[in-house]
Order: C-alpha cells, then sequence, then structure tokens
C-alpha cells in the first residue's frame, strides 16, 4: 500500500487521519469536520484500513467497540436470565440426577416457565456452550481490539512534533487565539508555569508543547491484558492436576482417603456446632430474642495421615502428618490442597441395638448390636438363640408395595430379622422399621429396640487450584490499569505563534476536560495568553457571550 | 449511654443534619444567579459545613456500633443499607470539592436521607456473626464495594440532574415520562417507609404456619396486614385479617405483601401531589436544575463513574473472590448476588466504552447512569429480598 505524504514532509502509513508529525488532517472527511476526532491520534489502524481476506473481516468485526459493547451486553443479558431461577447447582435434587428429575423439580415449583427454563438449557447457563462462546467472543474482542489500538497509538505519541500545523490547533474541542503583546515573553513564562504545575514542556522553534500524564494512556491497555490473564487462568483449569474439586462427607472416627488427593487419609475425630448464647454479650439479646438460634462455629477436629512415598504398594502403613481444627472460614491446607468445612448432617444413626424376646413371657436371650455401616450378618445370643439380618434397608419406604431404600444413608433404616430359638430351629421372620414391627404370621418371639447410637458427619470439600495463581495475578494486573486509567489523565497543551503578533493556544486530554481547563486558566493569567473556548460546553459559551454583552 | 445507644443516636444526628444541609443547599442554588456566582456563594458553604457534620456523626455511628457488636456494621440489610447511605454522602463530599456544585447536594442528600429511612424499616438490633461472616474479609470486601456503589451513584445523580434541566417537560415525550417515572420510582421508596413505620408504630403482627418449598413445616410474621398468604399458610393470630390469596411456595408472601403496601402508600402519595402540585413531580424539581451547568453534570457523571469503577472493581469482584475462596472454597461460583455484582461491573464498562464514541456524551450517558443506579439498588433490595441465596441478609 502507499504511503501517504504530508505537506511538512513527513511520510505516513497508509489510512492516517493526522499527520503523526505536524497533525495536518489527511482525509477530506477531517479537513471538513470541525473537531477532530483526537482518539488514537488520528494514526492509521489495521482495522480501518484494509477490507479484503476473511481475516481482515473478522479482525475489523473483533476490534469495533461497537461490537464489543454488543458482546458485553449479551454476557451481561444472559446472565441475568441464569438467576431467574436457580441454578442447577443450587437445587436440592442429586447430581446424578437426569434431566426428568430436574424436569419435575423446576415443573413442580415454577410451572411451565420452569420447564422451560430447563429445556433450554437456562438451569446450567454458565456452563451452557452458548454462554461460554460469548466468554471466548468477549476474549478475543478484547485482544483484537486492543491490538489494533495500541501499537499506532504508540507510535503516534512517540512521533509526535512540538509544532503542529495551525489547522491541527483550530480543530481541538480546547482553542483559542489572539494578538499578544510580547509572544516571545507569554511562552516563556507559559513554560515556567507549566513546568511548576508538574509538565514535560518542550519549547522549539516558537511553540509549545506540555505534556503530563502519558503513561495514563496505557491503563486500559493493561487492564485488558489483565482481563485475558484471567480469561486464560480459567482455561486453564480444564487440564488435568491442575484443579480438584471433590466433596467427602465423613463421620466421627471415621477415617477416609481424600478424594483427589492419593495417599493421604483424613480421621474425623469430633464434629462440633456452637450457637451463640447470653454469655455472648447483652448486644446480642435482642436479635437471638427475635430469630432463636445463631450458629456461631461449625468446626470438624481432624487428624491428617499420608502414606510415606517410600511404603510398599499395599501397605497400610500411615504417617502422621497433623491435627487440625476445620473451621469456616479456616481451610486445612497441605501440598496444595485446600480442604474446607462446608455441610453437616447431626445425630446420623450408628449403631441400634435390639432384645430378643419371647413375647408371651417377656424374656430376654440377651442383647445384639446392628453396626448401621457394616452390618454384621449373624449375632449369637444366650441360651442356644441366633438371629439372622436377612435384608438391610438404611433408608427404608415402600416402593410399589415393597420395601426398599432411597439412599445408602441410614436415615430410616429398618431390618429383615430371622429369629431362631431352640424350640423353633425352623427360625421365625420379623420386619423391624423405626416404630413398626410386621410379621408374615403370628410370631412367638420378637426383636425389640433397645436403643440408638449417634454420631455427626461433616461434609468437605476437597479444592486444589493451580490456576490459582495465574487468576490472582490477573486481578491484579487489571487493577493496576483500571486505576492508572482512571486516577491519572493525559494531558496536552499546545501553545505556539501565529502570524505576526498572534498567538495559538489548544488543549487535548482524554479525560477530565475540567481540570485541564482549570490548569490553562492559571497557565493564561500567569501567562497573559489570549482566552480560549471550550467548544463542547455551549452554556458556558452563551453564558460568556451574555456576560459580555451586559 | 451503652455504645449501642449512643451509635443510634448519632445516626438520627446525621439524619437531621443531611436534611437541614438539603435546605440550604437549596437556598445556594436559588440564591444564585449563574454557574460562576453560585459556586462561592455562602448559602452553599453553609450546606457543605453540615453536610460535613452529618458525615461526621454517620461515622461516629458507624464506629460506635463496630465497637459494640466487635465486627463492622455491615453485616445484614439495615446496617449494608446505612454505610451504603454514608459513603454516598463521603462520596458527594468528595465531589463536591472536586466541582463545587450545590445543586450536586441539593438532590445526593435528599437521596442519601431517603436510603437511611429505607435502612431503618429493617431490624435494627445487633445480630452475631453466622460462621461464614465470620471473616475479616467481610469487612474489607463489604466495605470497599459498597463505597464504589456509592461513587457509581453520585453519577446518576449528576445525570438525573442533567435529565432534568434539559428533558422538555412541555411537551408530551419518552423522555418526559420515563423521567417521571424514576420521580414516582423514588416515592414508592417513601411509600414504604411510611406504611412500614405506620403499621410498626401501631405494634402489628400476625403469625402463621406455612409449608416452604422443600416441603417443610414453616413459620412467618408478618407487620402488615397479610394480603397474600404463604403456601398453605394457617393462621396463629386469631383476629388478623384473612389473606386474600394464597401464594405457591416460591413466592415469598410476605414480602409481596409488603410490595404491594408500599406500592399503594407510593400511590397515594403520588396521587396527592399531582393534586396538590397539579404539575408532574418531575416539573416541581426542575427550576432546581436548571442552575446546573450540563456539560459540567455530564463530566461528574463521567468521572464519577472512572473514580467509582476501579474501587467497585476491587471490592465487589476481587475482593469478592478472595473471600469466597477462604470462606465458600471456591472464588466464584455464580450464586445470584455474585451474578448481580458481574452484572453491574459489565454495565459500568459498557458505560465506559459506549463513551468511546462520539454522540453519547449528555442526555444519552445521563440515562445510562440512571440505570446503573437502578441496577445497583436492584441488587441491594431485590436479589437480597427476592432470589436470596447465600448472601441473603434477610
Ligand atoms: C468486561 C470487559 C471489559 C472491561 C472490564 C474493559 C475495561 C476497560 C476500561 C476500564 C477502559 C478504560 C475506559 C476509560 O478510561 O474511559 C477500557 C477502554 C477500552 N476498551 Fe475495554 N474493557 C472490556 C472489554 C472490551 C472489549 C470487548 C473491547 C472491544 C472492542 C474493548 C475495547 C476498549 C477500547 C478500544 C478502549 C479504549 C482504549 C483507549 O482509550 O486507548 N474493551 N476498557
Amino acid at each position: 500500500m502507499s504511503k501517504i505524504n504530508c505537506q511538512c514532509g513527513h511520510e505516513n502509513p497508509f489510512g492516517t487521519v493526522l499527520c503523526e508529525q505536524c497533525g495536518r488532517p489527511q482525509t477530506e472527511e477531517a479537513k471538513k469536520s470541525k473537531l477532530v476526532d483526537m482518539r488514537y491520534e488520528g494514526a492509521s489502524r489495521r482495522s480501518q484500513t484494509y477490507n479484503k481476506s476473511i481475516i481482515d473481516k473478522i479482525w475489523n468485526f473483533f476490534s469495533s467497540v461497537k461490537v464489543g459493547i454488543w458482546i458485553i451486553v449479551a454476557v451481561l443479558a444472559t446472565s441475568a436470565i441464569g438467576t431467574i431461577f436457580p441454578q442447577k447447582l443450587y437445587v436440592p435434587v442429586s447430581a446424578l440426577a437426569g434431566l426428568e428429575e430436574y424436569l419435575a423439580y423446576y415443573e413442580r415449583l415454577y410451572g411451565f416457565f420452569g420447564t422451560v427454563y430447563v429445556r433450554f438449557g437456562f438451569y446450567d447457563m454458565y456452563n451452557s456452550w452458548w454462554f461460554i462462546t460469548l466468554v471466548g467472543m468477549l476474549g478475543a474482542s478484547i485482544i483484537i481490539a486492543s491490538v489494533d489500538r495500541v501499537v499506532p497509538l504508540y507510535k503516534s505519541l512517540k512521533k509526535q512534533r512540538t509544532k503542529r500545523h495551525p489547522s491541527f490547533m483550530k480543530k481541538q474541542r480546547v482553542y483559542g487565539e489572539g494578538s499578544s503583546n510580547d509572544p516571545a515573553t507569554s511562552l516563556m513564562k507559559a513554560e515556567e508555569k507549566l513546568k511548576a504545575l508538574r509538565y514535560n514542556v518542550k519549547l522549539e522553534d516558537g511553540a509549545l508543547l506540555a505534556e503530563k500524564g502519558r503513561f495514563a494512556r496505557w491503563g486500559p491497555y493493561v487492564n485488558h491484558a489483565g482481563i485475558i490473564i484471567f480469561l486464560f487462568g480459567i482455561l486453564l483449569r480444564g487440564i488435568p492436576g491442575f484443579y480438584v474439586d471433590e466433596t467427602m462427607w465423613i463421620r466421627e472416627g471415621e477415617t477416609r482417603s481424600i478424594p483427589g488427593a492419593e495417599g493421604y487419609y483424613l480421621e474425623s475425630k469430633k464434629f462440633i456446632m456452637e450457637t451463640y448464647s447470653q454469655e455472648d454479650g447483652e448486644v446480642f439479646d435482642k436479635a437471638l430474642d427475635r430469630v432463636g438460634m445463631i450458629a456461631s462455629n461449625y468446626q470438624t477436629d481432624v487428624a491428617l495421615y499420608k502414606i510415606p512415598d517410600d511404603a510398599l504398594i499395599g501397605s497400610n502403613e500411615f504417617e502422621f502428618v497433623k491435627d487440625y481444627s476445620i473451621i469456616v472460614n479456616k481451610p486445612l491446607k497441605f501440598d496444595g490442597f485446600s480442604v474446607f468445612q462446608m455441610d453437616y448432617r447431626l445425630d446420623e444413626l450408628k449403631s441400634m441395638t435390639f432384645q430378643l424376646v419371647e413375647k408371651a413371657t417377656d424374656k430376654t436371650f440377651g442383647q445384639f448390636t446392628v453396626d448401621l455401616a457394616e452390618p454384621t450378618k449373624d449375632y449369637e445370643l444366650e441360651n442356644g438363640a441366633h438371629v439372622k439380618l436377612m435384608d438391610f434397608y438404611p433408608d427404608f419406604y415402600m416402593n410399589n408395595g415393597e420395601p426398599d431404600t432411597k439412599t445408602p444413608v441410614p436415615n430410616n433404616p429398618a431390618f429383615i430379622f430371622e429369629m431362631k430359638t431352640p424350640d423353633k430351629p425352623e427360625g421365625e421372620r420379623s420386619f423391624v422399621a423405626i416404630q413398626q414391627t410386621l410379621e408374615t404370621e403370628q410370631n412367638e418371639y420378637k426383636v425389640k429396640f433397645v436403643g440408638a447410637e449417634t454420631r455427626d458427619i461433616s461434609g468437605l470439600t476437597v479444592r486444589k487450584d493451580k490456576t490459582l495463581y495465574v487468576i490472582l495475578i490477573g486481578g491484579i494486573i487489571f487493577m493496576i490499569g483500571v486505576a492508572q486509567g482512571a486516577y491519572w489523565n493525559h494531558r496536552r497543551i499546545w501553545i505556539q505563534q501565529g502570524t505576526g503578533n498572534e498567538l495559538l493556544i489548544a488543549g487535548h486530554t482524554n479525560k477530565n476536560w475540567f481540570k485541564l481547563k482549570q490548569e490553562l486558566d492559571q497557565v493564561k493569567d500567569f501567562a497573559a495568553l489570549p482566552s480560549y473556548e471550550d467548544r463542547q460546553d455551549k452554556e458556558a459559551i452563551l453564558e460568556d457571550k451574555e456576560g459580555e454583552k451586559s | 449511654m451503652g455504645l449501642a445507644a449512643l451509635s443510634a443516636n448519632l445516626l438520627m444526628v446525621s439524619f437531621i443534619a443531611y436534611l437541614i444541609a438539603t435546605a440550604f443547599f437549596g437556598g445556594a442554588v436559588k440564591g444564585a444567579k449563574s454557574e460562576a456566582s453560585y459556586k462561592n456563594n455562602r448559602w452553599g458553604k453553609i450546606a457543605i459545613t453540615i453536610t460535613i457534620i452529618g458525615f461526621i456523626s454517620h461515622l461516629g455511628y458507624f464506629i460506635t456500633r463496630w465497637m459494640a457488636s466487635g465486627h463492622a456494621p455491615v453485616s445484614n440489610m439495615f446496617e449494608f443499607t446505612t454505610a451504603f447511605g454514608m459513603m454516598l454522602v463521603g462520596a458527594f463530599i468528595l465531589l463536591f470539592f472536586l466541582y463545587r456544585t450545590p445543586s450536586l447536594g441539593l438532590f445526593a442528600l435528599p437521596i442519601a436521607v431517603i436510603i437511611i429511612a429505607y435502612a431503618s424499616m429493617f431490624p435494627k438490633e445487633i445480630t452475631p456473626l453466622i460462621p461464614a461472616l465470620q471473616s475479616y474479609w467481610l469487612t474489607i470486601h463489604v466495605i470497599t464495594a459498597a463505597l464504589g456503589e456509592s461513587i457509581l451513584a453520585i453519577s446518576a445523580v449528576a445525570g438525573l440532574i442533567f435529565l432534568l434541566k434539559n428533558v422538555d417537560l412541555t411537551k408530551k415525550s419518552k423522555q418526559r415520562f420515563w423521567l417521571e417515572v424514576v420521580m414516582f420510582t423514588l416515592i414508592l421508596v417513601i411509600g414504604f417507609v411510611v406504611s412500614s413505620s405506620t403499621f410498626k408504630l401501631t405494634g402489628y403482627e400476625a403469625q402463621f404456619t406455612y409449608i416452604d418449598k422443600n416441603e417443610m413445616p414453616a413459620k412467618m410474621v408478618y407487620n402488615y396486614p397479610p394480603l397474600f398468604g404463604m403456601h398453605q399458610y394457617e393462621s396463629l393470630t386469631p383476629d388478623a385479617m384473612t389473606p386474600w390469596a394464597e401464594m405457591p411456595a416460591i413466592v415469598n408472601a410476605k414480602t409481596l405483601t409488603s410490595f404491594v403496601w408500599s406500592v399503594a402508600t407510593g400511590i397515594v402519595l403520588y396521587v396527592i401531589l399531582r393534586l396538590i402540585f397539579r404539575r408532574p413531580i418531575a416539573a416541581l424539581f426542575q427550576p432546581f436544575a436548571k442552575k446546573a451547568n450540563s456539560q459540567l453534570m455530564d463530566e461528574i457523571g463521567y468521572r464519577a463513574v472512572i473514580i467509582g469503577f476501579p474501587v467497585f472493581s476491587l471490592g465487589a469482584l476481587v475482593f469478592a473472590m478472595i473471600w469466597a475462596h477462604e470462606a465458600w472454597s471456591r472464588f466464584w461460583g455464580w450464586d445470584p448476588k455474585e451474578v448481580w455484582a458481574l452484572i453491574t461491573w459489565l454495565f459500568y464498562a459498557a458505560f465506559l466504552h459506549v463513551r468511546l464514541s462520539r454522540g453519547w456524551e449528555g442526555e444519552k450517558s445521563a440515562w445510562l447512569a440512571v440505570i446503573g443506579f437502578i441496577i445497583i439498588m436492584f441488587n441491594l433490595i431485590a436479589v437480597n429480598l427476592i432470589i436470596a441465596g447465600l448472601h441473603s441478609y434477610a
């Protein structure tokens, strides 16, 4: 492509709007317009220049801010739809359940709209392919739009010359011209004042350029880079080993291997739940009166064990690592893993104790205890009696007239026992559930409930997230970038001698025009510069005019 | 006087100070002939002094309540909303000293007053922290997020002034309609405050049992005459009114009842105001906005977003993620409250990008700023009370 030669002699790349050096408008449109568009200094951008190949077209699509805004709005809108009803993750339907069960749940609570919500996949919005695609497009847009702009912006800011062509000055938003008694002194004084205002000032050839805060211009690009690093960190989670997310339920007294963390074992010593009481201070009395119980602590006391690295395969040799109390907000940490206190269940049945009794006489043959986690089949009692556990339903319910179990958790245990006694060697059968006993025929003996032992269970989450650092760094870079772009501004002031005793002044800032004008006013008063207007502030111009008339 | 009582009194003082300061800002705007003369007039100086006194008293409320409870007072609806009101005034003071425009105070302070009044309708007693909230990240995250939101809210105040000044209220137009809707919404909040305080003063209470959405029995206490009953409700208060209708399990009929009472009261208030003044409410406020400079309001609106956006990002996203990671094991869980913070963030990101293109300054920008405030309020009110996930304060 051909270069554009400016009248000042500078050779600009194809697509340039304002000459990189002197600022003369290069396109017809720029020559005609009253105010120049100072964004990216009128530099040549790839997206504004080429539009032939398919790559150009994709590039141009994603580099458009308009498209970018639409993508942001689309992510925003889909996110909002995802909050109308609870997401799949938060509804009390087993994670293993199929679509049918979800449909039933949403339909029961939300009716027709609930089924629509499930059918369209909105109930799992943030894992849906279109949501992920949208976020991908957002990433692409950020990258392409930034690259398209940052390079030309950098180049033209570097190449800018102190002396600009009057046509450039005249098309600035803040502009003024007027004659001066002593232009040279005015320029010198302006330089002095601008330096005091901490501008970088260059004065050459009857022209002055004062600039400050240029680094603020890189803010958006730094923050976009932060967002991209953040998104990249999330992408990394797909790689095996980078990310572990498991849950485990552990009962008091149990030792279990930690899912996802091979070679590690956790023993739960005790689960503790505490609530606030009067002793915690009078100030809470009213609140406790109104709402009743308020939990103050959930805690699991654990011991962590490890199979030593040099252990023989299959050996059960444990090495004690540490004792720890996992409480909410204070996870157990080891070897890159964190174990969090997430949930609990109180008083799960641990074991039940029964007695075998002869109904007529109440004579007992002694007691036996069924461990509900691992029930034994046979129980030898006194006087030659024997009970056999024929069937066990931990979470009993009637399924079409047949006993069955809903879950493997002993929420509502039921048993079928076979009772053998010396006078009934062929045995009698009895169905025993909580508060009920069923017999197929009239029995002479019965199994009588004596007592139960319970224990608490802790619900723990096991996490390992190697991507966390990438994500955190992304977040930090993003914050640096937004602060850089928001709390500093790039301001420039041009002053130059026109024909004769005329002085031209122009100013530009990427934001905060108010402050630019304040500073310019100080310089103007100090160096006796001509007055200027903000051509966008129609009301102030009007007011000034009226002021002059009156 | 105990700390808790002192704290309540300090809040009262600041509430009154804001009301008085509003009047003085009104004087400053009214007395001024033009932009230049109103910047440094006496009324304005008195007004900002009273505002600062109120703000210090408000800070005193915050600190004494913190001392009384042993945790930062941002852990329930009352505390959070009050703190938000305080920061709104703080953000206004900051922008006042940057731009010295009394008009901003004239509109920002009444909004702060409404917010504090709204907050006071929620249970005010000091509650102990549940385990998930026992973390210093709670303090850091909530305070930073609220601070960011309050600065962003100033943008909406500037936007509102811009619109009141520039929308032509003499002709029928979409703009005029929507501006009136915004004013009406503010009156609805007042309706909530009025109806809620009325029933609170009379000590109204009605208790019900009902079946919740997990099919468990539960209990509910109404402070309003129950227009709507909970799912399969049964009354425990014999002389209470019988609800008009029973709601399905997913609808919190108590919230719906409060909402309907507030709307009804708001409508009555609105109609009374219209009958008295015989003008749209927006037209009532228009003269107070006329003195403001449009370009400056646009600049303040934009600048507030520029200043607030990084603070909001830090508090509502970065700190939130760090805390969520410590408390719930994942830094992000698509909980409704989190999603709405993300939506707010995306909205303001879009706002900043929209400003990059020509033609979006001025009126369009002002509308966007007002919408942004509505999103923030939606997150604070509706998401807490209606959608309610893990972050529910209710
Ligand atoms: C959620 C995602 C995004 C965030 C949080 C974000 C954030 C920002 C911020 C804070 C600024 C500075 C604005 C100002 O100072 O006025 C900015 C500027 C910018 N953004 Fe984004 N952005 C996002 C997405 C995008 C996308 C998708 C595009 C694609 C078109 C884009 C293109 C730009 C451009 C062109 C600028 C101006 C750069 C300059 O002034 O030199 N951004 N962005």
